[in-house]
C-alpha cells in the first residue's frame, strides 16, 4: 500500500501549491483511528462467548493490526505526504484492480448458483451448509452489486470528482481509507454470508456491526467527496457529479433507515429489525428498489455523465434535459418501492402510489438514456471503430430497455403474473449486466491507459471479443428468463376444464430445467468476457509506457464540458 | 425561460444547499409513503389467536434466515384464485405483525410457504430437509442433513427474547425467564406442559419434531417454525368484513 501510495500522482497540474511539506495530520489521524479500532476488535473478541461473533472478531483484528503495522512503517519512512500539485489516482488504480476482481469474483459465484439449480444432484453437499444456495445467493448479489459495483462507483467517482474539480482528493489518506474499509466491508458480508450471518433483509444483509463499519466508511467517502468539490477550481459542479452526490448521500439515508435494528447482545452477532412484518417489509423495499435506484442507477449514471462525453470527444446533448432528469429522477425513484409488494398484506393506497410513480419513472430514465445516446450526435462512427464506446451505448440501451420493462413489471396486473418468478431475475440482470456491467467495463477500459499512462489499451480485438461473447451471454440469459418466468406464472395460474389448478408446484420446477441450462451458459459467457478483459487489462498495464519521461506535458487537466 | 435555467446555476455552485436540495427530494416520497403505516389504524387488522413465537420456534425461524430460505421461498399468498386454491387463505398484515424482520421474500423458485404448517408430516419434512429429491424427485432444493446432527444453541435463547421486547413484541419477564425451560419442553412430548401452554396457548405444538428423542437439534428447532407456520388465525371465525374502516 506505502509503495502505491509513493508512486501515485503522475497526473500534473496547471499551477503548483504552496504546503507540500505540511505535516500529514490526516495519516496521523487514521494511525490513531487505526490502532483504536484494533483495540476494539481485540477486546470485543475476548469478551464475546458467541462463536460467530468471534469468528468476525479475528477477522477485524486482523485487517486493523495489519492496517496499524503498515501505516507505522509508511509514516516512519514518511511516505504518506500528498502533494497538492498530483491527482490522487493510486488509490483509483487500485480501485481498478479491486473492481475486476470483485467482477470475477461475484460473477462466479452467479454461475456457480445457477449451476446449482440447473444440476442439483451435482452441486450441492449436504453436509457442508455454507455451500448451499441460500448461503451462495447474497454472496453473488452482494458480490456483484456492493463489491463490483460499489468499488467501479468509488473508483470513477474520485476520478472524475478530481478531474472536474481540478483538485485533489481531500482528505490525503483518507481516501485509502475509504477504499481499504470498504474492502474490509465486502470481506466481512462475504464471510459471514457462508458461516449463516445474514439479517435475511435482501440487498442489506450483512449484521448490525458491519452495517456500522459501512456507515463509518461511508461518512468518510462523503466527506473525502465533497471536501474534494470545496476545493475545486471550477465555478460549477459537473453534473457527473450530482449524480455521484446524489448517490451518495442517499444511499447514507437508506441504509441507516433500513438498518435500524436491536442487537441480541453488544457482542451477539445476531440483531433483530426495529421493525416489523408491513412496515417493516415497505422500509426493506423502500431500500431495496432504491439500492437499484440510486446504487446502480444515479451512481452509475454518473460514470455515464463523464466518460461517454470524454470518450466520444462530443459534448453532453443537452444541460436542460441533464437538469430535468437529475432532479425528477432522484425525486420520482424513492417512491417506487411498494411495486414489490403488489397484493400483499401492504395497504392499496400504497400498492397505486408505487405503481404510478414507477410508471411515471419512465420518462427520466428514458430522458437520461436520450441524453446519453445523443451525446453521441456527429461522432456515431465511432460506434465502428471504437468498441470500448459501443460498449457503453450498448449500456445505455439496456438501460433504456430495463428502464421501460421495470414500470411495464410494476403495473398491478401484469406484476400479478410476473411477481415470484423468473421474469424479475431476468429484468434484474438486464440491467445489471447489460447497463451496470457494461457501463463500468467501458469506464474501466477508459481509465486504464489513462491511469497508467499507456496510449492505447493493450489489444482492441481483445475488447471486441469481450463485447459480443457478453452481449450473447446476456441475450441468451434474459431471454431463458422471460420464457421461464412468463411460463411458470402461466402454469401457477392455469385452471383445468373441471376447474382445478393444472399444475402442482413441482411441475412448474421441472418445465424450466432447458431455461436454466441457457441461463447458466449466458453467466459463463459473461464471466467469460470479464476474464479477457482483466486479461487485456493487465496486459495494458505491463505495456511500455511512452509518456513517462514527458508527464510534464500530459494533458491531464482538461474539463469534460 | 432562459432565467429559470440559470437559476439552477446556484445549486451547481454550492456543494451543502445541492446537498440539501437532494436530501430534501429524496425524502419526500418516503415520508409520504411509509410514515403513515405506523399510525393509520387499517394498515394491520384486528384477528384472534396471533401470538409472539415460542423460543423453539423462534429458533427456528433464526435457523430459516441463517439458511437464506427467503432467497427462494415467499410467506405471503396474495388474494389471487389460484394462490388461495393452493397454499390457503390470503395472508393477513397482522400474521406477520412480530415479524422481526418479515419473511415475505420476493421469489418463488420454491412453494409459498406461509401456510405449510401442519401440511405434511414431521417425518415428511425432515426426510424432505435432509434429502429433498428423496420425496420430491424434481425439487431443485438443497439438502440440509447437517441440521439433523446439529445441536441446537440454547444459551442466547433469553437474550433473544429480551432483544425482541426491544423492538416491541410483547413477551412477558415470566416468557424470558423461562425461556430456555420452554425450549425443551416443546420439543420433549413427555414433559409438562402446563406452564409453557399457559404462556403461549393451548394449541402450541408439543412433540419430538426431528425424530431423535435423545437431542435437541436444529431440525427440531426448524420444523417447529414451519409446522405452525400460518396456523394462528383460525379462518373459520375470521371475518374479513368487520376489519373494514
Amino acid at each position: 500500500m506505502a509503495n502505491v501510495i509513493r508512486t501515485e500522482s503522475l497526473g500534473i497540474m496547471n499551477q503548483s501549491i504552496a504546503g507540500q511539506d505540511r505535516a500529514p495530520l490526516d495519516a496521523l489521524l487514521l494511525y490513531a483511528f487505526t490502532g483504536l479500532a484494533a483495540l476494539g476488535a481485540i477486546f470485543a473478541t475476548a469478551f464475546s462467548d458467541d462463536r460467530l461473533f468471534r469468528f468476525h472478531g479475528y477477522l477485524l483484528i486482523g485487517a486493523f493490526v495489519l492496517a496499524f503495522g503498515v501505516l507505522t512503517v509508511a509514516l516512519n519512512s514518511g511516505r504518506l505526504r500528498s502533494s497538492e500539485s498530483h491527482y490522487s489516482d493510486g488509490v483509483i488504480r487500485a480501485g481498478v484492480i479491486a473492481t475486476m476482481f470483485w467482477a470475477v469474483v461475484g460473477l462466479l459465484v452467479g454461475v456457480v448458483i445457477a449451476a446449482q439449480l440447473t444440476w442439483p444432484n451435482l452441486l450441492y453437499f449436504p453436509e457442508h451448509g455454507w455451500l448451499n444456495f441460500g448461503r451462495l445467493r447474497p454472496l453473488h448479489t452482494s458480490g456483484v452489486i456492493f463489491a463490483f459495483g460499489g468499488n467501479a462507483l468509488i473508483a470513477t467517482s474520485f476520478y472524475v470528482v478530481q478531474r472536474t474539480s481540478k483538485a485533489r482528493l481531500a482528505g490525503g489518506a483518507w481516501p485509502w481509507f475509504v477504499f481499504w474499509g470498504y474492502q474490509l466491508f465486502i470481506v466481512l458480508a462475504a464471510t459471514g454470508y457462508l458461516a449463516g450471518i445474514t439479517q435475511s433483509r435482501e440487498y442489506a444483509e450483512p449484521e448490525w456491526y458491519v452495517d456500522l463499519w459501512l456507515t463509518v466508511v461511508w461518512v468518510a467517502y462523503l466527506l473525502v467527496f465533497l471536501g474534494t468539490l470545496w476545493k475545486r477550481k471550477e465555478p460549477h459542479i459537473y453534473v457527473a457529479n450530482w449524480f455521484y452526490l446524489a448517490f451518495i448521500v442517499t444511499v447514507a439515508l437508506l441504509h441507516v433507515i433500513n438498518n435500524l435494528a436491536m442487537p441480541v447482545g453488544a457482542l451477539h452477532h445476531r440483531s433483530y429489525s426495529l421493525f416489523a412484518g408491513v412496515q417493516d417489509a415497505l422500509t426493506q423495499w423502500w431500500y431495496g428498489h432504491n439500492a437499484v435506484g440510486f446504487f446502480l442507477t444515479a451512481g452509475f449514471l454518473g460514470m455515464m455523465y463523464y466518460f461517454v462525453p470524454k470518450r466520444a470527444e462530443r459534448p453532453v446533448y443537452s444541460y436542460r434535459l441533464s437538469i430535468v432528469h437529475f432532479w425528477s429522477l432522484i425525486f420520482i425513484y424513492i417512491w417506487a418501492g411498494p411495486h414489490h409488494l403488489h397484493y400483499t398484506a401492504l395497504p392499496q393506497w400504497a400498492q397505486t402510489l408505487g405503481m404510478t410513480f414507477s410508471i411515471m419513472l419512465w420518462m427520466p430514465s428514458w430522458g437520461g438514456m436520450i441524453n446519453g445516446l445523443m451525446t453521441l450526435s456527429g461522432a456515431w462512427d465511432k460506434l465502428r471503430t471504437d468498441p470500448v464506446i459501443r460498449m457503453m451505448v450498448v449500456a445505455i440501451a439496456f438501460y433504456g430497455m430495463s428502464t421501460f420493462e421495470g414500470p411495464l413489471m410494476s403495473i398491478r396486473a401484469v406484476n400479478s403474473l410476473s411477481h415470484y418468478t423468473d421474469w424479475t431475475i431476468g429484468h434484474v440482470h438486464s440491467g445489471a449486466l447489460g447497463w451496470v456491467g457494461f457501463i463500468s467495463f467501458g469506464a474501466m477500459y477508459c481509465m486504464v491507459p489513462w491511469l497508467w499512462k499507456k496510449d492505447s489499451l493493450y489489444s482492441n480485438k481483445l475488447v471486441e471479443w469481450h463485447f459480443w461473447i457478453a452481449t450473447t451471454g446476456i441475450l441468451l440469459y434474459i431471454c431463458a428468463m422471460w420464457v421461464s418466468g412468463i411460463m411458470e406464472g402461466l402454469m401457477w395460474r392455469e385452471y383445468t376444464s373441471q376447474g382445478f389448478l393444472a399444475n402442482a408446484f413441482v411441475e412448474t420446477v421441472a418445465a424450466k430445467h432447458v431455461e436454466n441450462i441457457i441461463r447458466t451458459v449466458g453467466g459463463l459467457m459473461y464471466l467469460s468476457g470479464a476474464l479477457i478483459m482483466s486479461y487485456n487489462l493487465w496486459r495494458t498495464i505491463r505495456l511500455p509506457s511512452p509518456a513517462s519521461q514527458t508527464a510534464v506535458t500530459a494533458p491531464a487537466l482538461i474539463p469534460a464540458e | 425561460m432562459k432565467s429559470v435555467w440559470n437559476k439552477h446555476g446556484v445549486l451547481e455552485r454550492r456543494s451543502i444547499l445541492l446537498t440539501v436540495a437532494i436530501l430534501l427530494v429524496v425524502s419526500v416520497g418516503g415520508l409520504v409513503e411509509i410514515a403513515p403505516l405506523f399510525y393509520l389504524e387499517s394498515t394491520i387488522e384486528k384477528v384472534e389467536g396471533v401470538r409472539p413465537y415460542t423460543p423453539l420456534e423462534l429458533a427456528g425461524r433464526d435457523i430459516y434466515i441463517r439458511e437464506g430460505c427467503y432467497t427462494c421461498h415467499s410467506q405471503m399468498i396474495r388474494p389471487l384464485r389460484d394462490e388461495v386454491e393452493r397454499y390457503g387463505h390470503y395472508s393477513l398484515a397482522a400474521e406477520s405483525m412480530y415479524d422481526h424482520p418479515f419473511q415475505w421474500g420476493s421469489k418463488r423458485t420454491g412453494p409459498d410457504l406461509a401456510r405449510v404448517g401442519g401440511k405434511y408430516s414431521d417425518a415428511w419434512h425432515s426426510d424432505h430437509l435432509i434429502d429433498p429429491r428423496s420425496v420430491v424427485p424434481e425439487s431443485v432444493m438443497p439438502p440440509y442433513a447437517f441440521l439433523a446432527k446439529k445441536e441446537l444453541e440454547q444459551k442466547d435463547v433469553e437474550a433473544k427474547l429480551a432483544a425482541m421486547t426491544k423492538v416491541g413484541v410483547p413477551y412477558t419477564q415470566g416468557m424470558i425467564d423461562a425461556a430456555q425451560a420452554d425450549l425443551r419442553t416443546q420439543a420433549d412430548p413427555f414433559a409438562s406442559s402446563r406452564d409453557f401452554r399457559g404462556r403461549y396457548g393451548e394449541a402450541v405444538l408439543q412433540r419430538d419434531f426431528d425424530g431423535d428423542p435423545a437431542r435437541l437439534t436444529e431440525m427440531d428447532a426448524l420444523i417447529a417454525y414451519l409446522q405452525m407456520l400460518g396456523t394462528l388465525v383460525d379462518f373459520s371465525t375470521y371475518e374479513a368484513e368487520e376489519n373494514l374502516r
